[in-house]
């Protein structure tokens, strides 16, 4: 039986457009849980750093969306640092695996998304012209790659460890050994840049730039643990690195119609 | 004790470092290492719109260029249609065009291009029009949190002033540091921008 709803006496669901009590926008980002822009202690930040309010935006269309990649936009051995800048022989270092799934705030996970990633080499040098670290460049490591999320979110890849190495902020500040990640999600909202650092590492407390991070929960999300399940017995170690994107709100009634 | 919501917290943000060319442009960083490499061109020869160049610099609180900053921008194409899924409005999506891009700067000069073409108006989900407009993000050393913004397009009076995004900023003067000026150089038509990180024309930051 077909049952008319009533009448629906509130003026702003009389509109010709459906009744959205959720227009599908991003979770309000929790910036308590991310470093301020202004954080003395990491010294670059501080001419680097917008003084003025952020202005709170309501995502439009514009934030919703984002790029979109896909298998032809990589090559094979990109998820592979161990062969894909191989010269003459694998790279220096303790063989890792690195492994996780990027979620959502709700806990699904996010699909065919682009995670990319680069690191220095096992003694702490990154192969950029701007790096004059005297720990030797290592010829046959790149130090960068990238991987698409399968279905169901989850990613891999396999490197060397990176090594931790010196940096001008004090005079004796030192980087714990950590990979940058780079990932997308499904909108511009999302865009994120973080690090990951390795369980059990001495200098993650002691680092300038991961204590920006004003709280502990959100610092030991970025260490990844080691993960023996996970290792390929008499070759290599892994570590289990999860990365969470923002929420997105469902958009429940869109395509019914008041009435329908 | 009621249920618990159990949400995920949303992972923290770190700076990208002064090295970020290597992961995201290898070329800058001096190698070459993958076969497709993404860039500042968002243009193949059959994009349908109005060819223009992005050209700007993005100054610390002293008014110094950033030389080691990456840009990634965003945008509808010239029908004002966003190449995603969820983009449901009216105008035609063009094959030849993605819609992103990303541009380190200059080491030397600081100065940041893209290759692009002019987005369409967009009309929003209550239908409503917005100017035509490019979504910014900027990452970098010292940035602990990409930064997002948009340019607007100086010849787009009439819409700029009736943009709702635009007229969400409480200070007119401070619109305007999200406008890049039209101008034709050698037969090309280049938009300028300059993003201040600090100071009086500190560029409007959106928490999106």
């Amino acid at each position: 039986m077909n049952v008319q709803a009533p009448a629906l006496q509130d003026s702003r669901l009389n509109r010709p457009e459906p009744f959205r009590p959720s227009d599908g926008g991003f979770f309000q980002r929790d910036r308590s849980i991310h470093p301020p822009a202004h954080a003395p202690g990491y010294k670059s930040s501080v001419l680097r750093s917008p003084r003025q309010s952020l202005l709170s935006l309501e995502n439009s269309i514009s934030e919703m969306t984002g790029p979109v990649f896909g298998h032809n936009d990589l090559g094979p051995l990109d998820n592979d640092l161990i062969r894909n800048y191989a010269k003459d022989g694998d790279p220096i270092g303790e063989r890792i695996i690195v492994h996780g799934r990027v979620l959502d705030e709700t806990g699904r996970g996010v699909p065919n998304t682009l995670v990319e990633f680069w690191q220095a080499n096992a003694g702490g040098r990154y192969r950029h012209k701007k790096d004059t670290y005297l720990a030797p460049i290592d010829p046959n490591f790149g130090g960068c790659g990238r991987a698409l999320t399968d279905d169901t979110g989850y990613y891999y890849f396999r490197t060397v460890k990176p090594g931790p190495y010196p940096w001008r902020n004090y005079v004796n500040s030192w980087r714990p050994a950590h990979i940058h990640f780079s990932v997308f999600g499904s909108g511009f909202a999302q865009r994120l840049i973080t690090q990951m650092y390795f369980e059990g590492d001495p200098l993650i407390p002691v680092c300038p730039i991961l204590t920006t991070i004003p709280d502990q929960d959100a610092l030991d999300r970025l260490v990844a643990p080691l993960d023996l399940n996970a290792s390929a017995p008499f070759d290599s170690l892994a570590y289990r690195f999860d990365i969470v994107l923002r929420g997105q709100r469902s958009t429940y009634f869109e395509n019914r119609t008041a009435g329908n | 004790m009621p249920q618990q919501l159990n949400y995920l917290k949303e992972t923290a943000s770190q700076t990208a470092g002064p090295y970020v060319h290597i992961g995201l442009i290898p070329a800058m960083a001096g190698f070459d290492i993958f076969e497709k490499n993404f860039s500042n061109v968002l243009v193949t020869p059959n994009t349908k719109g109005e060819r223009i160049t992005l050209e700007g610099k993005v100054l610390d609180g002293t008014g110094t260029p950033l030389r080691d900053v990456l840009l990634e921008i965003w945008q509808a194409n010239a029908a004002g249609r966003y190449n995603h899924p969820a983009d449901r409005s009216a105008g035609a999506l063009d094959d030849e065009f993605r819609g992103w891009g990303r541009a380190g700067s200059d080491f030397d000069s600081g100065l940041v291009t893209f290759e692009t073409i002019k987005p369409g108006a967009i009309t929003d989900r209550t239908g409503r029009k917005c100017a035509p407009h490019v979504n910014l993000w900027i990452v970098a050393r010292g940035i602990n949190i990409g930064l997002n913004t948009r340019l607007y397009f100086s010849d787009e009076e009439a819409a700029n002033a009736a943009d709702p995004v635009l007229n969400l900023i409480e200070q007119p003067v401070r619109r305007k540091t999200l406008i890049a000026t039209r101008s034709e150089r050698a037969g090309k038509v280049v938009y300028a921008f300059t993003i201040n990180l600090q100071g009086p024309e500190e560029t409007v930051f959106f928490d999106v």
